[in-house]
């Protein structure tokens, strides 16, 4: 388990003051000087060498990705932009930094504007996260009185300006380029790549999109060293990851633990285990809803990282982990997420905006108990047909959790159509 | 509810006209489109302000098109296209109830039987009669640790179930107010209930 003086995030839970003061006293900004001082390739090395990947959900190596930015301007600004919209459902941890650390988040931004030569940062947050938005304000205006921000922020001789732009109920704005449409006051929808954003992001500028969780880190990582984080967790899977444990446990809790850790443990030792007991588990999504569940035996032994996810069909996506012991009808579960979907689906691409909702309906006769045994196969031909034909991944992330329940629990959803026949035969035959 | 009929004119007031100064400030000379999300948001927090109920009339999306330079329908696409601006009244407290896996798995279901009795409403999207409750079923509001949550205007209410549902709603049509936001089970934030697991209180040096 994580030794505590291991955690980034000490003030995950809010049990201490946010403010600047507070922040300081837990090591925030301190020598932030010096830090700048050495200068943005050395920066952008340490942060490779640290093997952070993102930590939003595709988990694209950090420094590599600031390395991307031009070296020198060709007359046009480059711009940080940061992930604030956490809306991947069972996902929160974005939220506690930025209500509890958002020190952490306002320092990791001047740092990262820095070391990409970005002289202006936005921090686009989901529109519900309205209280939390007041509270990163109210930081980031305290980081302006103490000079941290603004012209030569923190003594470094490079200026630095940080805005807050809110979102307003759109999941798609997830997604970078939707972001970057968002925040030019367009609808949020995605673009084409190529070109990527660090040839033309925002305002056809220069820009990187980091999440939250990635930049909040950096400040921590910098100044305990490349080789402290890389130690925690297992080799290209390095350092800590804030957990969103929700669902069907005895205490549903986010909790930063070292990426790697066994699925089992984070469970039993933070979250109180699942109700009834670890042999009362029926399932798991191990990393927000775009990500293929997870049965029972998967679960025994699954190491909670990017490449042991991967190995099984899934993925840590952002860490959210949906719990789910045999109560649960995981199939209406994950029709629920098939509606989420068809919901937040942009409506750009053809095959989103009506295999979305293909989807959902042939879920729903499932879960209704009007499907055919055929209807089993031609939903998953129906998810392939949206998967790779879209602008953006929420194509791919609308099919993966129908792909994941078909993989991991085929047998049931055949036994739930084969009773509701037999049911519907009966009920007939009785007419 | 009597709906209130859409106005034929909008002025951004004097608190308004501060935060619209501010909000289109945060963006680059020419970009100002991007203001236009913030815009809507100052606009309808007025009208709530006014009225007692938070909605966008398209006059005032008219007024924010001409103000940043754009055309008004780029202005009515932005405005349709996020959930969070309403282009009709609601009621004076909006509920919104997540029903997403996570607060259905932790009995979202009671929230929204709670919402539909105690406010007076049938189904998402209606308006209780006397105007108080509008009731949206929203997706992952993302505070799934802390599920099922009802959000009730800007405020978070955490670790629901129908009864506290049922409590804090009749407490408002009583005329009350609404309670601080946060966990209504009383739990700090997004710590495990039973008890910290990590991050204990340093009881002695260490080092």
């Amino acid at each position: 388990m994580l030794n505590d003086k291991d955690r980034i995030y000490q003030n995950l839970y809010g049990l201490q003051d946010w403010k600047l003061a507070a922040a300081k006293s837990r090591g925030d900004w301190d020598g932030i000087t010096e830090l700048l001082a050495r200068g943005r390739d050395a920066i952008i090395e340490e942060v490779k060498t640290s093997g952070m990947r993102g930590r939003g959900g595709a988990g694209f190596p950090t420094g590599m990705k600031w390395s991307f930015m031009p070296k020198q301007s060709d007359g046009r600004p480059s711009y940080l932009v940061v992930n604030a919209d956490e809306s991947e459902p069972g996902t929160c941890k974005d939220r506690d930094i930025i209500r509890n650390e958002p020190h952490k988040l306002i320092e990791g931004c001047l740092i990262a504007g820095f070391a990409m030569g970005a002289n202006t940062g936005y921090i686009y947050i989901r529109g519900e996260y309205y209280n939390e938005a007041v509270r990163l304000n109210a930081a980031i205006a305290e980081a302006y009185e103490a000079g941290l921000l603004g012209k030569n922020a923190a003594g470094s001789g490079f200026d630095f300006d940080l805005y807050v732009h809110r979102g307003a109920g759109a999941y798609i704005c997830g997604e970078e380029s939707a972001l970057l449409e968002s925040l030019e006051g367009k609808k949020g929808m995605p673009r084409m790549k190529p070109p990527f954003p660090a040839a033309m992001g925002v305002y056809g500028c220069p820009t990187t999109v980091n999440n939250v969780e990635t930049i909040a880190g950096v400040p921590t990582i910098l100044r305990r060293g490349a080789p402290w984080f890389a130690a925690l967790g297992r080799p290209k899977n390095s350092g800590t990851k804030i957990f969103c444990i929700s669902g069907h446990v005895n205490n549903p809790c986010n909790v930063e633990e070292e990426l790697g850790i066994p699925l089992k443990d984070l469970i039993e030792k933070h979250a109180g285990g699942v109700r009834g007991g670890w042999d009362n588990l029926q399932a798991v999504i191990p990393g927000g809803a775009s990500m293929p569940i997870l049965n029972k035996e998967m679960c025994d032994t699954i190491l909670m990282d990017f490449d042991s996810l991967k190995d099984v069909r899934s993925g840590l996506g952002s860490g959210a982990v949906i719990v789910m012991d045999k109560s649960a009808d995981v199939i209406k579960a994950i029709w629920r997420l098939s509606k989420f979907f068809k919901h937040e689906s942009c409506g750009q691409c053809t095959p989103c905006r009506e295999g979305t909702g293909w989807m959902m309906r042939m879920m729903a006769r499932i879960v209704d108990g009007q499907a055919q045994l055929s209807d089993i196969d031609l939903l998953e031909t129906v998810t392939r047909q949206v998967e790779g034909h879209t602008i953006c991944a929420f194509g791919d992330a609308a099919a993966w959790p129908i792909q994941g329940l078909l993989r991991a629990f085929r047998p049931l959803v055949e036994q739930r159509v084969i009773e509701a026949q037999q049911r519907n035969a009966l009920a007939q035959a009785a007419e | 509810m009597t709906m209130q009929a859409e106005p034929t004119s909008f002025e951004f007031d004097t608190e308004s006209e501060g935060l619209v100064l501010a909000a289109i400030a945060c963006y680059p000379a020419g970009k100002q489109a991007s203001a236009v999300m913030p815009m809507l948001d100052i606009a309808q927090r007025q009208v709530a302000r006014h009225t007692g109920s938070a909605w966008v009339p398209r006059v005032a999306m008219d007024v924010i098109a001409k103000r940043l330079g754009m055309a008004p329908i780029r202005v009515y696409e932005v405005a349709t296209f996020y959930l969070m601006y309403n282009t009709k009244p609601v009621g004076k407290y909006h509920l919104q109830v997540c029903t997403t896996t996570p607060c259905w798995l932790r009995g979202s279901d009671e929230v929204v039987s709670a919402c539909k009795k105690h406010a007076g409403i049938s189904e998402f999207g209606e308006t209780s009669e006397d105007g108080l409750f509008t009731m949206t079923e929203v997706e992952c509001l993302g505070g799934c640790v802390n599920a099922p949550i009802l959000q009730i205007n800007d405020d978070y209410f955490e670790d629901m179930d129908g009864a506290r549902t049922q409590a804090m709603l009749e407490n408002l049509k009583a005329g009350g107010a609404l309670p601080p936001a946060g966990s209504t089970a009383g739990r700090s934030g997004s710590a495990p209930a039973a008890g910290l697991t990590a991050l204990l209180p340093i009881s002695e040096p260490v080092e």
